[in-house]
C-alpha cells in the first residue's frame, strides 16, 4: 500500500505541471494583453505602448514568459487585476476566499448531515411511503437546476416568509463575537441548501444502494445469525462498509462545490470566489481567471489525491499493484 | 441490428430457437424491456409535448417572442398576455413557448456534438490501445481537472462574443471526457472476444470491426449516456445563459428568461416571468433523466438502479 502512495503521488507532479501548462495556454490564447484593453486611452502613442510591452516581458519568447510567470506564481506572486486598478491578485483573492469556503464547508455538512440518515432510513424501510418520498426528492433534487432552486428559495423563503436573508454575508455593521456568527450563519442558510441540492440527491441515492447491496451480503446474515441486534449490524457493519464509496465522491465533491459556488454565490450576491470570478470574465480580467482556475485545478487535484489515499488505508480489502 | 448475426461469426451454430426467440435482437429486447418501464414511457410522453410545442411554436406563440414593447413592461397575467411581459415588454408566454425550440435544440446538438466527439476518441482509444490510448487519456485528464463549468467559462472569456453554434462548439469540445472513457472501457472488454479473433482472422479491417463488431456492442452505453447528458446540456445552456454568458439576448432561451429574477424587483413581484420557464426546465429534465434510467435498466437488466 505504501507502494501505491507513492507512486499516487508521483502521478501528481506530472498533473500538476499539466495545469499550469493549461492555464497558462488559456491565458496566452486570450486576445490582447493588459495594454489594449478598452479602457485604455486611445491617445497613448503606439511606441509606448511598445516600450511597456517590452519592459514587462509580453514580447519574449513563449517559454520564457511560462517560466517566468511559473516562478513567479511558486513565490505566491500571481499578477496584478486589470479590472481593480492593478490591485495584486492574491489580495482580492485572500479577500474573498475564506467566503466560498465558509459556503462549501456548511454546504457539506448540511449535505451529509441531510443523506446519510435520509439513505439508511430509506434503505431500511425500503418502499415505504418514506422511501418513495426521498426517492422523489432525490429526483426533483437533480432535475432542478440550481439556480432556479436558489431564486425559489430567495422568493419563497426570504421574500414571502422573511426567515433568512437572501444577500450577502452580513447584514449589519458593528456586530461583533456571537451575534456576528449567527448572523454569517443564517446568511449562509440558502446559498448552503442551494450548492448542496443536487449533491444531497446524489448521496442519497447512494446511500441507499449501497445499504441494501450490503445487506444481502454473507456476512451481514453470519452478524444477525449469531445474535447481534439489529442496531449493532446496522452501525458497526453495514453502516461502516457503506460509507467507504462516499469518500471518493467527497474527492470529487470539491470540484462539484466550486463550480456550483460560481452560480449560487452569483445569485444570492454573495462575495465569494465565484463572483470574483464571474466579474473577471465579465472585464476579461485574465490574469484573476488565471488565479482563480490555478488555485482551482491544484485544490482539486490535491483533494483527489488525498481521497485516493485515504480510501487506501481504510479499505484493505483493495490490492493494488 | 446486426449484432447478433455477427456475433455467430466462427461459432457453431446454435440450438434452434424458437421463431419469436430468433427474431429479436439484444437491441429489440432492450426496447421491449425500456416500453414497461412505466416512468421511462411517462418522461417520454412529457419530452415529447416540449417537442411538439418546440415544433410548432409559430402557430402556438400569440406574439413574436423578441418584439419589445417599452410602454408595457412587467405587466401582470392578462387575456393578452397569459403570462404577462418582462422587462422589455416581451411577451413571456411567447418567449416561453419559443425558448422551448431554442433549449431543446441547443441540448440535443451540444449532445450529438459531444457524442460523436466521445465515440471517435474512445473507439480510438480503446481500439488501439498504446500510445494512442496513453496521449487521449492524459488528454481527458487534463481536461477533467479544471471543472467543466469554469473551463467553459474561461474559453467564453477567450472567444468573448457567443453566437449559437459557438456556443455548441465550445460545449462540446469541454464535454467529452467522460462519453470517452465510458466507450474505451466498452471497446476494452470486447478487444479480447473470440468473435473479434474471429473477424480479424478473416481480414476484416480496423475500421469494419471498429463499426461492425465493437460499435453494436456499445449501443447501449452510448444510448443511456447521450440522453442523460442531454439533460445536463439543458441545465448547462440555462446556467450560463442566467449568468450571462449564455445565448446573447434578446434570443429566447429557458435560461434567458429567468435571467429577469436578476432584479429583485421581478423576482419579488413577477413570479409569471422566471418560475415557468424554470419548470419547464425541470419537467425537461426530469422526462430525459426518467427516459434515461429506463434505457440503462433496459440495456443492462442486471443494474438494478
Amino acid at each position: 500500500m505504501h507502494k501505491y502512495i507513492i507512486r499516487r503521488v508521483l502521478q501528481f507532479i506530472p498533473m500538476l505541471f499539466l495545469v499550469t501548462v493549461l492555464v497558462f495556454g488559456l491565458a496566452k490564447a486570450a486576445p490582447g494583453d493588459v495594454l489594449s484593453g478598452e479602457m485604455l486611452d486611445p491617445n497613448i502613442p503606439h511606441e509606448v505602448l511598445e516600450q511597456r510591452r517590452e519592459a514587462l516581458g509580453l514580447n519574449d519568447p513563449i517559454h520564457i514568459q511560462y517560466w517566468n510567470w511559473l516562478s513567479a506564481v511558486a513565490q505566491g506572486d500571481l499578477g496584478t487585476s486589470m479590472q481593480y486598478a492593478n490591485r495584486p491578485v492574491m489580495d482580492l483573492i485572500q479577500a474573498r476566499v475564506m467566503n466560498t469556503v465558509y459556503l462549501a464547508i456548511f454546504s457539506l455538512v448540511v449535505t451529509l448531515a441531510v443523506a446519510i440518515p435520509i439513505g439508511i432510513y430509506s434503505a431500511q424501510r425500503k418502499y415505504s411511503l418514506f422511501d418513495y418520498g426521498a426517492t422523489t426528492f432525490a429526483f426533483l433534487g437533480l432535475a432542478t437546476p440550481n439556480f432556479f432552486a436558489g431564486l425559489l428559495a430567495i422568493w419563497l423563503l426570504s421574500f414571502q416568509f422573511g426567515w433568512f436573508p437572501a444577500q450577502g454575508t452580513t447584514s449589519a455593521v458593528g456586530l461583533s463575537g456571537f451575534e456576528l456568527f449567527v448572523d454569517k450563519l443564517r446568511h449562509l442558510v440558502l446559498p448552503g441548501f442551494t450548492l448542496g441540492l443536487a449533491s444531497t440527491a446524489v448521496y442519497m441515492r447512494y446511500m441507499r444502494t449501497e445499504i441494501l447491496e450490503i445487506k444481502g451480503s454473507d456476512f451481514i446474515r453470519t452478524a444477525h445469525a449469531k445474535g447481534l441486534t439489529k442496531n449493532s449490524v446496522l452501525y458497526k457493519h453495514t453502516l461502516r462498509n457503506a460509507l467507504i464509496p462516499i469518500i471518493t465522491l467527497l474527492g470529487f465533491e470539491f470540484g462539484f462545490l466550486l463550480s456550483g459556488a460560481v452560480i449560487t454565490e452569483a445569485v444570492f450576491n454573495y462575495p465569494g470566489i465565484g463572483t470574483l470570478f464571474l466579474n473577471s470574465i465579465s472585464n476579461r480580467d485574465y490574469p484573476v481567471i488565471m488565479a482563480i482556475n490555478l488555485i482551482l485545478a491544484v485544490t482539486i487535484l490535491l483533494g483527489n489525491l488525498l481521497a485516493d489515499i485515504f480510501y487506501a488505508v481504510v479499505d484493505p480489502r483493495i490490492r493494488y499493484d | 441490428m446486426e449484432t447478433q448475426s455477427n456475433q455467430q461469426v466462427g461459432t457453431a451454430v446454435p440450438p434452434a430457437k424458437t421463431e419469436a426467440e430468433k427474431s429479436l435482437s439484444p437491441f429489440q429486447l432492450a426496447m421491449r424491456r425500456f416500453l414497461r418501464n412505466k416512468l421511462a414511457i411517462a418522461g417520454l410522453v412529457v419530452l415529447a409535448f416540449f417537442i411538439i410545442v418546440a415544433a410548432f411554436a409559430d402557430i402556438i406563440a400569440p406574439h413574436s417572442p423578441t418584439a419589445h414593447n417599452y410602454y408595457n413592461i412587467e405587466a401582470k397575467a392578462s387575456s393578452e398576455h397569459w403570462l404577462g411581459t418582462d422587462s422589455s415588454g416581451r411577451d413571456n408566454f411567447s418567449r416561453l413557448v419559443y425558448g422551448a425550440r431554442v433549449s431543446l435544440t441547443i441540448g440535443f446538438f451540444a449532445m450529438l456534438f459531444t457524442v460523436v466527439i466521445g465515440v471517435i476518441l474512445g473507439s480510438l482509444a480503446g481500439y488501439y490501445g498504446r500510445w494512442v490510448d496513453g496521449l487521449i487519456m492524459r488528454a481527458t485528464d487534463l481536461m477533467m481537472i479544471l471543472p467543466f463549468l469554469l473551463l467553459i467559462l474561461t474559453i467564453i472569456a477567450i472567444v468573448q462574443s457567443v453566437s449559437i453554434t459557438l456556443f455548441i462548439t465550445i460545449i462540446a469540445v469541454t464535454a467529452w471526457p467522460n462519453l470517452t472513457r465510458i466507450i474505451r472501457a466498452t471497446f476494452l472488454s470486447l478487444r479480447e472476444k473470440e468473435y473479434v479473433l474471429g473477424a480479424r482472422s478473416i481480414g476484416a479491417s480496423d475500421f469494419r470491426i471498429i463499426f461492425k463488431h465493437f460499435l453494436p456492442n456499445a449501443v447501449g452505453p452510448i444510448i443511456v449516456n447521450a440522453t442523460l447528458m442531454m439533460a445536463t446540456m439543458i441545465i448547462l445552456e440555462s446556467g450560463l445563459s442566467f449568468i450571462g454568458f449564455g445565448i446573447p439576448q434578446p434570443t429566447p432561451t429557458w435560461g434567458n428568461m429567468i435571467t429577469e429574477a436578476n432584479s429583485l424587483r421581478i423576482l419579488e413581484n413577477n413570479w409569471e416571468t422566471w418560475v415557468p420557464p424554470g419548470l419547464a426546465i425541470l419537467l425537461t429534465v426530469l422526462a430525459i433523466n426518467f427516459i434515461g434510467d429506463g434505457l440503462r435498466d433496459a440495456f443492462d437488466p442486471k443494474s438494478n438502479q
